[in-house]
């Protein structure tokens, strides 16, 4: 397995070998699937939106649908207007969703299309909406396209009515799965606090099996919720690179005060998530949820011995990944190897400074792949690796066990359906890990070290 | 999943008090007519039900045409891909000893990363690349200055580590807008390095789907791979190249099992498990098996005219598929040892299956199939699915042409339009080294009134009349037809499968075979079976109605008062 990998490593510039990110529009796709009765709509060739309807599909288990502009070589060289007026009339004709989300790819992006002036000029039967985000994908990676779209949905619908702000909080939940964003807004509630979520991909991309297939299923942000959200007092966005370009995008257009906190996984950054919304509106956090917490560090410490001194690496997208390191520090483990694929200086120097104050030393990359995380591995090996279903080679070649959390999970189930995001998700981690750890330490022991309790 | 597990009732069954697509005297009944065809597409634009109306068939006994190989409408929810599919993903992936570099921005490579399902193995491990992915990831700058300089860097840094004898590259959308002259950077690098350097220009706008990247691929490989060895002559008698077979989930293998065993010697596999040093020499094979007619029907009839091989249409999904394909072989040769040996071969792989298979035939018989898939399993899957009992009521192609429907009696009649001009045509003449003719002339005449030699005569003539042909099936026409027909199960993508089962019907990807396989040759055949009858039988299907639903919350006896 990677045989080919050397233990040596010299600086390349040529690519990416064994990429650890992947292009903006999947992301965007992603965001508008959590609107309500929303169809994405891809305007480029066919060849992105079937390749990124199928990555979404093979993570959710879910029906993922959007629509194409279909390019062929002509509409390269005469600009795309004509597909994606076509496009538009086409969806409302025959899919009828109340808004269509369009995002570019490289193909739009590089011919320059200029797609707000082609959408004022295209026929968009009354009551329905087109939205757009520019997406190109030689800048960034899914995790800009999915902040790209929601930074979308704010330019295009979120309106401030000009009254005094109302007691809601807007939370923008970053690139997490469904089971995620359920978790969160539970919280949320269980504080009291109205919310508006957006984008909302719950109820989408794990909709229920009933015997009928819905097109629209029940899930999403609602445009009236979207644009109320101009109203709120405060807009928490989870995870810099997913969520902080549309909170900000919303305090510039409709005065919304923006906060934008870490993804709330592990103990420290639930919290804060709490108490962020504790101190702006003034309510005190319930006794469920101490109790939760309480049982959560309950955990924790009767298990630190699993944990304590092992060595970790961490790769993944920069939001989810930023939360699992300062969790695992949090659980006395090592995170010696920790690489997102997305660029950006801001993640170097978050991780660096968390590691530097666990007295860890560790190497942090942004902008990585995972070919040179796997020689990072070589030359200073780990007990445990955390991230996607990527890492699945490196873990056979090297032997580690690997727990699988991010995008994408393309090998198991029910990922999308259960939290990694606060205290349930935490211990949910946690079993995670202490399986992958113990299962692996019963599997190496001898008989006469094979333990009944551990 | 047990053979002699119970015949599990699905909760569509119960909904739907019964299949409307009954079969009576080989006619399909209570189907689609034209009158319901004509209120499906009457939910059209006028533009798109003009064009859509020429893509969809109701089978009758008259000679009947189908359009393909069109534009798919923008807006239109299609499961098509495109030409860098087709040229990356499913042609040259599949070569295991060959470093693939996909020039762009990062997302094509990315996706095509892994996600075919093609193995291979290689004796010496450091000589397959299959794990892993070479994308240039393309930035901003990249797109403005040129991405030339970034893509010599690459191949250079993938000489140094990984040392192969051959690399590709794929250029994605961005390549040729910008101007990129991939041939000339592989060209540089060849003198640099010594080794071979195959650029392709397969950007995903060419064409109208994988189709248009198949050819971009194949001619590469024609015109700088296959000839270039110095082999004179196959090594060993009965020597065959496959071409068009990809080893998905190991079909290939399973194939490969059964002629080593009967003697044939494959040369090379285009370009399942396929290598590089192994296609430089499929010019000294004495005949080509073709089993995806669609992707390299036009590469078999090269190596024809180039190197004077014909080529058989083979099938090796369903038993008697496998047996006739293996006959026919058989006759081609025509030697008396070989055809003994693959009867022998046959009646003892089928007695050791027909007893599984006759289990699995008593869970699956009397179901109706959807088969709508590429641009041949939509075809070939249908004698394996009679073979199971199950009946195709509706099948197709994604990305397929005429020829695949219609039989290759049509392609002199076919006027290439815009999108297939823009494909570039390669011409070959007879090699001046290794052309010979395989066969004498008169012999392959007479073998054409047995076999297909050099033929194919498409899906419509095997379809019932009465069953419903559709060319680049979509998601709305889906929708429809599945409420129509309500078959029993629906053989398609990964893009359709959550859609369907999400209707109580069970959904088999025929790309990736659900992560199973294989399901070619003989125990193809059972494990497609057993995968077949646990969609059927699985007993999840009896819980999608929870027991409360339609059940009054009080009940007790009303006393009078
Ligand atoms: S990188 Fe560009 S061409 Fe490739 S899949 Fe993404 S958007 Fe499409
Ligand atoms: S079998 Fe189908 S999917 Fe595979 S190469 Fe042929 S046409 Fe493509």
């Amino acid at each position: 397995m990677l045989d080919c990998t050397p233990q040596e490593i010299k600086e390349r510039s040529g690519g990416k070998i064994n990429p650890a990110k992947t292009c903006q529009p999947v992301g965007a796709m992603y965001a508008a699937l959590g609107i309500h009765n929303c169809l994405p709509h891809s305007h480029g060739s066919q060849g992105c939106c079937s390749y990124h309807r199928m990555h979404l599909t093979r993570h959710f288990r879910d029906p993922i649908m959007a629509s194409t502009s279909s390019f062929t070589e002509g509409a390269c060289v005469f600009g795309g207007g004509a597909n994606l007026k076509t496009a538009i009339k086409n969806v409302f004709a025959i899919y009828n969703p109340d808004i269509m989300a369009v995002h570019t790819t490289c193909l739009t992006e590089t011919i320059g299309d200029d797609i707000p002036s082609i959408l004022s000029s295209a026929e968009i039967p009354p009551g329905k909406l087109v939205i757009h985000a520019n997406t190109p994908s030689y800048v960034g990676s899914h995790i800009t396209g999915f902040a790209n779209m929601t930074k979308g949905m704010v330019n295009y619908l979120a309106e401030s009515s000009g009254e005094p702000k109302r007691e809601q909080v807007n939370i923008i939940p970053g690139f997490l799965n469904p089971g995620d964003m359920r978790e969160i807004k539970r919280l949320v509630r269980k504080m009291g606090i109205k919310l508006i979520m957006f984008p909302d991909t719950s109820g989408v991309v794990d909709s229920p099996m009933t015997g009928e297939y819905k097109m629209y299923p029940n899930g999403g942000a609602t445009v009236e919720d979207i644009r109320d959200s101009g109203n709120s007092r405060l807009t928490l966005a989870l995870g810099t690179f997913a969520s902080a370009d549309p909170a900000n995008q919303l305090e510039r257009k409709c005065k919304v005060p923006a906060l934008t906190l870490k993804t709330p996984i592990g103990v420290k950054a639930t919290d804060e998530l709490l108490l962020a919304l504790r101190n702006k509106f003034a309510r005190e956090i319930p006794a469920e949820l101490e109790e939760e917490r309480g049982q959560l560090v309950d955990i924790m410490t009767d298990t630190h011995f699993h944990f304590h001194g092992k060595k970790v690496g961490i790769f993944g997208d920069p939001d989810v990944v930023i939360g699992l390191t300062e969790f695992v520090l949090s659980l006395g483990m090592q995170p010696v190897h920790v690489l997102t694929g997305t660029p950006g200086g801001a993640f170097e120097r978050e991780v660096s400074a968390m590691l530097q104050e666990a007295g860890v030393k560790g190497r942090v990359k942004a902008e990585g792949d995972l070919f040179e995380l796997h020689q990072y591995l070589k030359n200073e090996p780990v007990d445990l690796l955390l991230g996607t279903t990527y890492g699945k080679y490196i873990a056979k070649a090297e032997d580690i066990p690997l727990v699988r959390i991010g995008f994408p999970v393309l090998d198991r189930s029910v990922h999308s359906y259960l939290p990694v995001v606060g205290y349930k998700g935490a211990m949910r981690i946690i079993e995670m890990i202490s399986n992958a750890l113990l299962d692996r330490a019963d599997r190496d022991a001898s008989d006469e070290d094979f333990e009944l309790v551990m | 999943m047990g053979l002699d597990s119970d015949l599990g009732l699905r909760a569509s069954d119960l909904e739907f008090q019964g299949s409307p697509a009954t079969l009576l005297e080989g006619r399909i009944c209570y189907a689609l007519d034209a009158k319901e065809l004509e209120r499906l597409l009457n939910n059209y634009p006028a533009k798109v039900k003009k064009n859509r109306k020429q893509h969809i068939l109701i089978k009758d006994s008259e000679r009947q045409q189908i359009e393909a190989n069109t534009r798919t409408i923008p807006g239109i929810i299609t499961n098509r891909g495109c030409a860098f599919a087709g040229c990356k993903g499913v042609v040259l992936g599949p070569i295991k000893d060959m470093v693939h570099i996909v020039h762009g921005p990062v997302g094509c490579a990315f996706y095509s990363w892994g996600t075919r399902r093609n193995k291979a193995k290689a004796a010496d491990p450091k000589k397959n690349f299959l794990n892993y992915c070479f994308s240039t990831d393309m930035q901003e700058s990249d797109i403005v200055f040129g991405g030339e300089k970034k893509l010599a860097k690459m191949i250079d840094e993938v000489v140094e580590v990984f040392k192969p004898e051959a690399i590709t590259i794929s250029a994605t959308c961005p390549v040729g807008l910008i101007g990129d002259d991939l041939s000339a950077v592989a060209k540089a690098a060849e003198q640099k390095h010594g080794v071979k350097v195959l650029s392709f220009n397969c950007e995903g706008y060419k064409g109208v789907s994988q189709s248009a990247g198949h050819h971009i691929a194949n001619n590469g490989l024609m015109e700088r791979v296959i000839g270039q060895g110095e082999m004179n002559e196959a090594s060993a008698k009965y020597a065959i190249n496959i071409l068009g077979e990809y080893n998905i989930g190991g079909d290939g293998w399973e194939i490969e099992r059964v002629l080593d065993e009967i003697g044939y010697h494959v040369i090379a596999v285009m370009t399942g498990d396929g290598s590089y040093e192994e296609l430089k020499n499929a010019h000294v094979a004495e005949l080509n098996l073709v089993q995806c007619h669609r992707s390299i029907n036009y590469i078999a009839g090269m190596l024809e005219t180039k190197y004077g091989t014909p080529w058989l249409k083979v099938n090796f999904i369903g038993i008697q598929n496998t047996i006739d394909s293996l006959r026919n072989m058989a006759l081609y040769f025509g030697d008396e040892a070989l055809i003994n040996k693959t009867e022998e071969v046959i009646a003892r792989e089928a007695a050791r299956i027909e007893p599984v298979m006759e289990q699995y035939r008593k869970m699956c018989a009397g179901k109706t199939a959807f088969c709508f898939v590429g641009g041949s399993r939509g075809h070939h899957y249908q004698g394996l699915f009679a073979e199971l009992g199950i009946e195709t009521v509706l099948a197709g192609y994604e990305f397929a042409h005429r020829d695949d429907y219609e039989g290759r009696e049509v392609l002199p009649g076919i006027k290439p339009d815009a999108d297939s001009k823009n494909i570039p045509e390669l011409h070959v003449s007879p090699d001046e080294k290794f052309f010979s003719l395989k066969i004498p002339a008169e012999r392959a005449e007479q073998l054409k009134q047995q076999i297909p030699l050099s033929n194919y005569r498409g899906l419509i003539p095997d379809m019932k009349d009465g069953s419903v042909i559709v060319d680049d099936l979509n998601h709305f026409e889906t929708e429809e037809l599945i409420r129509i027909f309500k078959p029993d199960i629906f053989a398609s993508g990964i893009k359709d499968k959550y859609v369907v089962q999400k209707m109580g019907i069970p959904a088999k990807q025929l790309h990736s075979y659900d992560y199973s396989g294989p399901y070619a040759g003989f125990n193809g055949a059972v494990k497609f079976a057993e995968d077949v009858s646990a969609a059927f039988n699985t007993p999840t299907w009896n819980f999608i109605t929870p027991p409360w639903k339609n059940k009054p919350l009080l009940t007790g006896t009303v006393h009078n008062a």
